[in-house]
């Protein structure tokens, strides 16, 4: 078996996983701390309750963000020793310094927030989950900046084969880094509303402290309104970006083949199985998809029959991925609107409640979706343009080493991820009346 | 000396130490963790106890091995790349058992159940005690040197060995050093953090290991000076001995602390001493080398040919210089406000 398949599989499933609990700890840390500077400027206790509640469930994701963070940092030695050769002149100090800058920000007042109810002031207690929610979206930076670089490499000269550090302020100010930072930001806001709206749906469905959820339910509504809109008009532009930079991965999104200017967008796209164009491709609308990825309809979009097909990506994956994702991004949107126009009924929705616990995973699918696009519409490229993911192996690791880890990884991976979420089930169930301490 | 020799040097002694303080922080961690089937076994009240002790630091005890991690890929690329590629299998059983010990310490405690909580704690001694372990002889492996050679056909420094040559005894020995040198350790931050019965337990059965642990130090002083070539330096600049002999120093001023009036804050002191000269000690040893082959000189991985660019290495020197001291006093501040004297009788 090919090891750099094999090696592939698990790092997907490695990054699969964690981003499984990474949207949830930028988006409810935010929420927590909005909840708790409430509590501190009013001194209600209900938002006190609700900074607890949110928290609680947030505390639980967080620790399996940390714990799966950990093996992606191990994974680019051990699986990808020829690309830590190549990039760590850039991409191993980006790393370095989110822990360094931020990781133990994060990891130190989440404690004083978990453990320090009482050991510190109030006002230094939302100060540190505020702390915790800043440092979460500044490690998300550094790490879409790093892969940044992978996609669309700057700052960068090759000396002695290997890519060494030429400008950091352009490491820094990568176009095609911030425009992923702004789009998983936002997806991760929605993401977050969407949960805690969905976990307020239950609470109304069985009729226990509607008062309370319907407090939280109005807030998440606004913040989905938001950021499902900034969502889609941050996809947009990255969209542009990825049109600009990375013309193999859009084509294969689009599933455009023919060069042309004034590109039109069909509306019914089905490529064939054998990657070498479309089988339907029809309803077009004149230029449309040119403009899109433009602003002007006159623009030439390169397709894939003018990309070499040993530097195209796999296009089903990326096309079916890309088209998933637009489609349950709309959805959400809709939702979102319609939910902030009738926030104030929706706790009498009776059976329609459901809708909103049966989205809670739909943000959760997009955002993976959305890796997908990203990851495998790079590929044959680790670094785009640069290094082909088939040199960037570890010459000294044997497949069956790595299928034996794969193996034991995707089993302790299921393990820990299933027992998450059925214990954040657990606590959002329970309600905000278990006022547990942590460690009791 | 051009300036990007000497920020690789500088590099290099701030890897040893991210290292250093990684042993000292999570090695309490690690400690309180093995003792728990031993201190802990009778009661619920206890381990709880043991867990709070531990629980608000893990983590950002962890993030220091994180950085560590981090730095030798930012400073030293290609000793992180041959290092995590040739130690393969054992760094993911390493990673497994990191993770298994994180989760299970904290979800613990969102279920009352007395056989979920007895499977998580089963998680967490197994996940500390393997990875104690490993650290131990991956460490003595890389002391006594690993068979690394530059192979042309792959472009790439590669490991002729195989998985039972890392089972050396004397890394063997390492491993079972880090061990006992982390129930000690953990066992004194235990007894520091205690009151009544479970620090009784803890002082009593720290002060039970450490003659193991003090003679298992020096019978791994000799075998390092017998079997790795780590004694070069000190044969060249004698000077140097100050720091191994300082270890000694530390260890045994920790043994007397213990012993004598038992003063556990100082014992533990005396310890963070110790497990700091030790690991400078071999990392200084290793000098100009991260990675030594035992096989030949040019297939060491070393401050001049691992080396990241001067530019790279000297932003990363500015941002260490800023935040790492500023991490340091937010990390203490947080542990006198967080550490609590938990008392079980």
């Amino acid at each position: 078996m090919d090891p750099v398949i094999l090696s592939r599989l698990q790092f997907a499933l490695a990054t699969a996983v964690h981003f499984l609990f990474v949207p949830l700890t930028i988006g409810l840390s935010f929420y927590t701390a909005w909840m708790e500077t409430k509590y501190v400027r009013s001194g209600k206790e209900i938002y006190k309750k609700q900074a607890k509640f949110w928290g609680r469930i947030f505390l639980i994701n967080f620790v399996l963000g940390v714990v799966t963070g950990i093996a992606l940092e191990f994974q680019f030695g051990t699986n990808w020793a020829n690309y830590s050769k190549y990039v760590g002149d850039i991409f191993g100090s980006l790393l370095a310094i989110e822990a360094t800058v931020a990781f133990f920000l994060e990891s130190t007042f989440i404690a004083v927030w978990a453990f320090g109810w009482d050991r510190v002031s109030k006002k230094f207690h939302c100060f540190s989950i505020w702390l915790v929610a800043f440092a979460g979206t500044i490690s998300a930076l550094w790490i879409l900046l790093a892969n940044g670089f992978m996609q669309n490499p700057v700052g960068y000269k090759v000396v002695d084969g290997v890519a060494r550090l030429a400008s950091f302020t352009d490491v820094l100010t990568n176009t095609y880094g911030w425009h992923m930072y702004l789009h998983t930001v936002c997806g991760a806001f929605v993401l977050s509303s969407f949960l805690i709206m969905g976990v307020c749906a239950w609470h109304f469905f069985v009729g226990r402290n509607v008062e309370f959820f319907h407090m939280a339910f109005k807030t998440a509504s606004g913040f989905a309104l938001i950021f499902t809109i900034c969502s889609a008009i941050a996809g947009h532009q990255l969209g542009q970006v990825t049109a600009e930079h990375q013309k193999s991965k859009f084509a294969a999104m689009e599933s455009v083949w023919v060069t042309e200017p004034n590109t039109p967008m069909y509306l019914l796209t089905i490529p064939n199985l054998t990657e070498d164009g479309n089988l339907v491709q029809t309803l077009p609308v004149p230029g449309a998809l040119s403009f899109l990825a433009t602003n002007r309809f006159d623009q030439t979009i390169t397709g894939l029959n003018d990309i070499d097909p040993s530097e195209r990506p796999p296009v089903w994956p990326v096309f079916a991925s890309f088209r998933i994702m637009v489609g349950l991004g709309c959805l959400l949107l809709a939702v979102a609107i319609l939910t902030y126009i009738i926030k104030s009924f929706v706790p009498s929705l009776g059976w329609g409640l459901w809708i909103y616990i049966l989205l809670i995973p739909v943000p959760y699918l997009a955002a993976e979706l959305g890796w997908m696009v990203t990851e495998i519409g790079r590929q044959p490229w680790v670094v785009f343009g640069l290094m082909k993911t088939s040199a960037a192996g570890s010459p000294p690791v044997d497949w069956y080493q790595i299928l034996s880890t794969l193996v034991v990884m995707a089993g302790i991976y299921a393990l820990i991820a299933i027992t998450g979420f059925i214990l954040m089930i657990k606590a959002a169930i329970k309600g905000p009346d278990d006022t547990a301490e942590h460690y009791a | 000396m051009d300036s990007s020799y000497v920020l690789s040097v500088i590099w290099f002694v701030l890897w040893g130490v991210l290292w250093a303080v990684y042993f000292i922080l999570d090695g309490y961690d690690f400690g309180i963790a093995m003792w728990l089937p031993l201190i802990g076994a009778s009661s619920e009240v206890e381990r709880s106890a043991m867990y709070r002790v531990t629980g608000p630091f893990w983590d950002g005890n962890e993030v220091w091995l994180i950085t560590a991690g981090g730095v030798t890929f930012a400073a030293f690329p290609l000793a992180y790349a041959v290092l995590f590629s040739s130690l393969y299998t054992p760094l993911m059983i390493l990673l497994f058992c990191l993770i298994l010990r994180g989760v299970a310490s904290e979800l613990r405690f969102q279920w009352d159940n007395r056989w979920y909580r007895f499977i998580c704690d089963g998680a967490v001694v197994t996940g500390s005690l393997v990875a104690v372990i490993l650290l131990g002889v991956a460490f003595s492996n890389l002391f006594r040197g690993l068979p690394l050679e530059y192979d042309e056909a792959t472009q790439f420094f590669m490991f002729r060995g195989n998985l039972l040559n890392l089972l050396h005894p004397y890394c063997l020995l390492g491993g079972i050093l880090f061990v006992l040198m982390f129930l000690v350790h953990g066992g004194l931050y235990l007894g520091w953090r205690t009151e009544g019965d479970l620090r009784k337990k803890a002082i009593y059965l720290t002060q039970a290991v450490w003659p193991i642990f003090f003679v298992v130090f020096l019978l791994y002083v000799v075998l390092t000076f017998a079997w790795a070539g780590l004694y070069k330096n000190y044969f060249s600049s004698p000077l140097l001995l100050a720091l191994p002999l300082l270890c000694a120093i530390l260890f045994v001023l920790s043994g007397f602390h213990l012993y004598w009036k038992t003063k556990v804050g100082k014992s533990l002191l005396a310890s963070c001493g110790g497990i700091l000269t030790l690991t400078l000690t071999g990392v200084l040893g290793m000098f100009p080398n991260l990675i030594p082959s035992r096989l030949v000189a040019s297939g060491s991985l070393n401050v001049v040919n691992a080396s990241s660019s001067g530019k790279t290495l000297g932003i990363m020197l500015v941002v260490a210089v800023i935040f790492v001291p500023t991490v340091i006093a937010y990390q203490i501040w947080a542990h006198k406000k967080l550490a609590v004297t938990v008392k079980v009788d």
